[in-house]
């Protein structure tokens, strides 16, 4: 069974977001860039479990990102991917980043691709749903637990109140999230291996961007809190009610 | 040209989502001066004219049983013919787990742009600009839309409702579709629990309170309030309370009128899950805990003190209204 995880790279879970140029930039410098939690914790780590009960395996990984991408997903082979192929382009535009990963997928018909649940700074929840559009495959989203039985896998996947379970042939994209696996530290032998494993670069193919960021914005500051004594909690039930309306 | 509104019935009832959706369908729509359609999938459960007190005008109903069960594959060929034999210029979904299931699939189909998680009316002034949130709440972007169709999923709790008294025509709908891949093996719905996605006010509660034993504090005042509970990462991880309560940067992320946060610090990616909203309550013996930045209202001192007497408060309030 082949299997491709798609790596994002995001800033880290604490990095300031500030903006400049005319709140057209997002400040990069002192940013800390990490593998997008839901990609490293969840579609990676559950590639390489799946790996570890059948050796036969393979983790591809793809990342649709610049030279800067790198170290990030040599993190990812460190954790355990196979090899790695990083799309050599830039863009902000789900379809586009979406159409790209299709075409390296094309190339060599996985059974199972993994993406994260989500990016955490785009927050677009989308490109796994369009990689399987483009390859008119099923898309699971949200897995909360994924297993296989021969050529069907087993998912639960979270649905708006409460949880699914289904059967499915491969092949198929699964969108990850909590609950797939657990967080896992590269060891040292992932480590140096890692620096040895194939990272092949690819050029993008030629589409065209449906969206483009055109500025950002930080939410208004708070006026800042209104502290009632603890000795007065009805005071804080009254507020609530007469001036927030909120309750 | 048109909007079409696709209304999420799968699981049940049409959900407070859609009824966002739904009015902010009818609000785009006027701001292109056109009018607001809907499309039902599977055999509706409820009277769907009432769409019209959201400004839908027309509601296009393709009632199928094997459309009951959602799946996004089957569900995105529909919708691409449907906006094609209605003209569609803007679809609008709402931004939950079967939102990003198709609209993204149906963004390919129609080679139209998808601005997910969008949080106002788009601006016009300058092409077809959506402001989304990003970074998980701690800010936001304006997107541009370039391709002639263009679809937007609606954050929840973004948008106010105003309804009216009008009703809307409801009408069959048909059209070819493939058959699912997916075999349904169970489902498990959390009954009886309001659901936090969508609710109106949110309690949580953190490592503060000690221990699963001390939730009562935390679902008492969400019974009384008709609230729906969630907690820090933290709580979930050590399983004093259920995954799906897990609010922030990597659970869920809400955005209720009223969020009351009891004995969590508020960490940065605890905010990044709950800033969005409107009013923020802290409970909290710790002055200098960073979630008192953040907040509107505030109480230093100990929970298992402030909250019963809070809880002795909103019973009072409530038998006197
Ligand atoms: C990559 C990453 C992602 C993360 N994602 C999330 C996320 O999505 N959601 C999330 O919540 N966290 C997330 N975290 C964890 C986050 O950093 C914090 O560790 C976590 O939010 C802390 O939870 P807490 O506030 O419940 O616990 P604590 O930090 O232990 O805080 C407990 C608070 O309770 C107060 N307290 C103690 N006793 C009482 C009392 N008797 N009465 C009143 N107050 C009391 C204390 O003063 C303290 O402020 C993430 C971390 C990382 C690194
Ligand atoms: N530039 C990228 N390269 C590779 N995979 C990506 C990229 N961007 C997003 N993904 C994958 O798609 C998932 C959803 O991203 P998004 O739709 O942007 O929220 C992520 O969790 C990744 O698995």
């Amino acid at each position: 069974m082949k299997i491709l995880v798609c790596i994002s790279k995001t800033p880290d879970t604490t990095a300031k977001i500030a903006f400049a140029d005319n709140n057209t930039k997002f400040v990069t410098e002192g940013v800390q860039w990490i593998i997008n939690p839901y990609d490293e914790w969840y579609a990676l780590v559950k590639a390489i479990e799946l790996k570890e009960a059948d050796p036969s395996i393979t983790i591809h990984l793809v990342n649709v990102g610049g030279a800067d991408a790198e170290p990030i997903i040599r993190k990812a082979l460190a954790l355990g991917g196979d090899e790695a192929i990083r799309i050599n382009a830039e863009s902000n535009d789900s379809y586009y980043v979406a159409a790209q990963i299709a075409a390296v997928a094309k190339e060599t018909n996985y059974d199972l691709i993994f993406t994260g649940k989500e990016t955490i700074d785009y927050n677009g929840s989308s490109i796994g749903a369009m990689i399987s559009e483009f390859l008119d495959q099923p898309f699971i989203s949200h897995a909360t637990a994924f297993s296989t039985e021969g050529s069907t896998a087993i998912i639960t996947r979270e649905i708006d109140g409460g949880e699914e379970t289904d059967k499915i042939n491969f092949p198929l994209i699964v969108s990850c999230q909590k609950g797939m696996a657990e967080q896992r530290i590269p060891n040292m032998k992932g480590i140096m291996s890692a620096r040895t494993k194939p990272l092949k670069v690819v050029e993008p193919i030629t589409i065209e961007s449906l969206t483009s960021v055109v500025a950002f914005e930080l939410p208004p500051a708070k006026a800042g809190v209104k502290l009632v004594d603890a000795d007065n909690p009805a005071e804080l039930v009254r507020l609530l009610h007469e001036e927030a309306k909120a309750i | 040209m048109s909007i079409l509104v696709f209304i999420d019935q799968s699981e049940g009832q049409i959900k407070k989502a859609s009824y966002e959706a739904a009015y902010y369908g009818a609000q785009v729509a006027s701001l292109l001066g056109t009018e607001a359609h809907a499309i039902v999938l599977g055999e509706a459960k409820e009277d769907l004219s009432i769409l019209g007190n959201y400004g839908i005008k027309k509601v296009h109903h393709f009632s199928k049983s094997e459309l009951n069960q959602f799946d996004a594959q089957v569900y995105s060929a529909i919708l691409s013919d449907a906006c094609k034999s209605l003209n569609t210029s803007v679809v609008i979904f709402s931004n939950n787990t079967i939102g990003k299931a198709v609209a993204p699939r149906l963004s390919v189909k129609l080679k139209a742009g998808l601005v997910s998680g969008a949080v106002a009316l788009p601006e016009l002034s300058n092409g077809f600009v959506v402001k989304k949130s990003v970074f998980s709440g701690k800010a936001f972007t304006y997107v541009s839309i370039q391709s002639n169709i263009k679809i937007i999923s609606l954050n929840s709790n973004a948008f106010s409702i105003v309804k009216s008294t009008e009703i809307a025509e409801v009408v069959n709908f048909e059209s070819a579709f493939p058959n699912t891949h997916i075999n349904v093996v169970s489902t498990n719905k959390v009954t009886g629990e309001v659901p936090l996605a969508e609710a109106d006010i949110v309690i949580s509660g953190g490592r503060g309170l000690k221990g699963p034993e001390n939730w009562g504090l935390v679902t008492e005042l969400a019974t009384l309030l008709g609230a729906a509970t969630a907690c820090s990462r933290p709580v979930a991880d050590i399983h004093w309370r259920p995954h799906h309560e897990h609010v922030g940067q990597t659970g869920l992320a809400i955005a209720p009128n009223l969020y009351f946060a009891i004995g969590i610090s508020g960490a940065i990616q605890h905010l990044a899950g709950v800033n969005r909203s409107k009013t923020i309550v802290v409970i909290n013996k710790d002055p200098e805990a960073p979630f008192f930045k953040a907040a509107d209202y505030g109480i230093v001192g100990d929970a298992f003190e402030v909250m019963p007497k809070i809880i002795d408060a909103v019973k009072k309030l409530k038998s006197q209204s």
